[in-house]
């Protein structure tokens, strides 16, 4: 199969959207020329018109805001916001507006609405450009939470994101644009809530997203001498496929789940609270959530190393629960 | 502007209607409040009648508005049942918005209507999206979005006009300036005295009106809306009105009674009887017709109101997602 990179497939799944239906339009900063910081939009201005790729002046609120009012009334909105620590500045428009709209008004609005960012650190950008803070958008019902690992995921994922009719929160990471990985031809729809098994194994589970599945999946294949380890990747955390963990938590008795995102707080906590509920019998040991420091993101290459976590300590966390 | 005998009555049995309604929201939160039953906050409109009225009546059953925490006034200005809004003040399954939004958030996208919004300027950045959806679909729908002088102080006022007038959208931004922001005056808020100032700061047309006067808010309205239908970009206006209640219904009036008195001396409602009885574009008779007939709309409301269900509360989580395959927890 083509190798494509996580960049491309964006674009791809982008482009192929906007050719589908044309109420999908991308709005954002520096999305014309440069094509996003990350180049993912770049050559759809030329493609598709600037009617449809609407760069915007460093206004997140007035942006998101014209977004979801524009979901409300039939486009379907892909907004870019260019890290997710700019979401600060839109938060009324995420968490008030998109998020409620259609609740409140008694199921009379429907709001088709994808916010694309950047998430993780790995790049020396400090601490407000660094952040993972999926779990502030998972709290808030309503939102949609998605966090694709690889090109074919990122491109499956985003097709089915515009296409949903209710607002996503669609994080990418920093660190996976430029990585490549097999993504077929052919029309490549995934259902949000499917998640994917990426290595079977019969002595522990992990679960990790994002980034921290190439880390967890190294790891996991560190340890294969000692121990056979179920790699998951729920892909969506909202929706969350509590039904394909439970499975292998059931053969497995133990669970880690992995996290970029600081500990306290997490989703990883949540993971472990359904775990805890739904699974209680089957687990032979503690659960446990192996995340990024409490502490905002150091600038300094070994400081901000320290803080997140990498292949070693999750392969040394997996030794320690096996054993246990 | 030479206005139409009959939309000289629709303006006034329209500000009628919302005098009513707004006097009868307030009994039923006191009654309901004796007995140990919360309506919410509950902001009346009484005293800026002229506002949503003069506002609504130049606009199309298409084009769209965005309300306030203050927001019947407008709702009903756009044309909403009264009782379906009685219904969704008592939280009621008939309700506007099925008992979910309550008195701030009423909405009925049939009549263009996208909701009262409890966060102040909260609707200033969705009005682009629906007017540059209008601008994309290639409709000549216009956007209000009403909004008071607190919500001139958030930031999202600028990034809205800004992007308004940058990218010319069909949007009228009518703020309902009545002179305090909660118990905060103006004079503590702003630095100039007229925010419709401020459209010169954005390379967009802005206006001042006097909001106690119907007229000259349709009027202004009018030409506001025939700006932004002809794709020529936003337009500010700003109508000098006054609430006369406190905020919310939870707050404490403590406002100068002298300066309450003289902006009720101003009624817009009032006046606007008496230039037409004088006019002789409504005979007394017909002026009590319409009282009356107002009252019997309300009682009705009201009746409708509580002899409706409450909703199910196995539905409290309804509504939260559109239906889409793959499940949504």
């Amino acid at each position: 199969m083509r190798q494509i990179t996580y960049t491309k497939a964006i674009q791809e799944a982008l482009a192929e959207e906007m050719a589908r239906d044309e109420t999908v339009f991308l709005i954002g900063e520096d999305l014309t020329e440069l094509g996003g910081v990350s180049g993912a939009t770049k050559g759809l201005a030329s493609r598709f018109g600037t009617k449809r790729v609407r760069q915007t002046p460093l206004s997140e609120a007035a942006f998101v805001g014209l977004s979801v009012g524009a979901a409300a009334t039939g486009l379907r909105p892909v907004a870019e916001i260019m890290y997710v620590d700019f979401v600060t500045v839109c938060m009324d428009q995420i968490i008030n507006q998109a998020a409620k709209l259609r609740f409140m008004s008694g199921g009379q609005l429907t709001l088709p609405l994808v916010i694309r960012t950047q998430q993780g650190g790995g790049t020396c950008e400090a601490a407000q450009h660094s952040q993972s803070i999926e779990a502030w958008f998972a709290h808030t019902p309503g939102l949609k939470v998605a966090m694709p690992a690889t090109p074919a995921d990122v491109k499956g994922l985003l097709k089915f994101a515009i296409r949903d009719p209710n607002p996503v929160i669609f994080l990418e990471h920093k660190l996976l644009y430029g990585t490549k990985g097999p993504v077929p031809k052919e029309e490549l729809v995934i259902p949000f809530g499917q998640a994917r098994v990426c290595r079977k194994g019969t002595d522990a589970t992990a679960v990790a997203t994002s980034m921290m599945l190439h880390h967890t999946l190294a790891a996991a294949e560190q340890v294969a001498p000692e121990a056979s380890v179920e790699v998951i990747d729920p892909r969506t955390l909202v929706p969350f496929d509590m039904d394909r963990l439970a499975e292998s938590v059931r053969k497995t008795g133990k669970l880690l789940v992995v996290q970029e995102a600081c500990t306290r707080g997490g989703f990883g906590g949540e993971i472990v609270r359904r775990v805890v509920e739904e699974c209680f019998g089957a687990l032979k040991a503690p659960p446990r959530v192996l995340g990024g420091a409490d502490a905002p993101m150091p600038f300094s290459a070994p400081l901000e190393a320290a803080c997140l976590p990498n292949a070693a300590g999750i392969a040394e966390a997996i030794r320690a629960l096996v054993r246990g | 502007m030479k206005v139409p005998r009959r939309t000289l009555r629709e303006l006034l049995r329209r500000m009628t209607l919302i005098r009513a309604f707004e006097c009868r929201a307030r009994e039923l939160f006191e009654q309901n409040r004796l007995q140990g039953r919360f309506l919410g906050a509950l902001h009346s409109y009484e005293g800026e009648e002229a506002v949503a009225v003069g506002v609504c009546q130049a606009l199309r059953k298409d084009d769209y508005v965005f309300s306030t925490h203050r927001g019947h006034g407008h709702t009903l200005a756009k044309g909403a049942a009264p009782r379906a809004m009685m219904a969704e003040l008592l939280g009621k399954a008939t309700g506007m918005s099925r008992g979910r939004g309550g008195s701030m958030h009423m909405f009925d996208p049939r009549l263009g209507l996208l909701g009262g919004n409890g966060i102040v300027g909260g609707g200033l950045s969705l009005a682009l999206g629906s007017a540059f959806s209008a601008q994309y679909r290639g409709t000549d729908q216009v956007t209000v979005c009403f909004f008071g002088d607190g919500a001139a102080c958030q930031g999202v006022f600028h990034e809205s006009l800004n992007l308004a007038a940058l990218w010319k959208l069909p949007v009228i931004y009518v703020c309902e300036n009545n002179q305090y922001a909660v118990t905060t005056p103006v004079s503590q808020t702003l630095a100039i005295s007229d925010i419709g100032e401020r459209s010169a700061g954005y390379g967009c047309p802005g206006t001042v009106v006097d909001g106690m006067d119907v007229l000259a808010v349709y009027d202004a309205a009018t030409a506001a809306v025939r700006h932004a239908r002809a794709g020529k970009g936003p337009v500010l206006l700003e109508c000098k009105t006054y609430r006369y209640c406190a905020h919310c219904m939870v707050i404490p009036d403590r406002r100068d009674t002298r300066e309450r008195e003289a902006w009720r001396e101003t009624d817009p409602i009032v006046r606007f009887e008496a230039d037409l009885l004088e006019q002789g574009a409504i005979t007394p008779d017909e002026l009590q017709r319409l009282q009356t007939e107002a009252q019997q709309t309300m009682e009705e409301a009201v009746a409708f109101a509580e002899a409706s269900p409450y909703p199910d509360p196995a539905t409290a989580a309804d509504d939260v997602w559109a239906e889409a395959p793959g499940g949504t927890a």
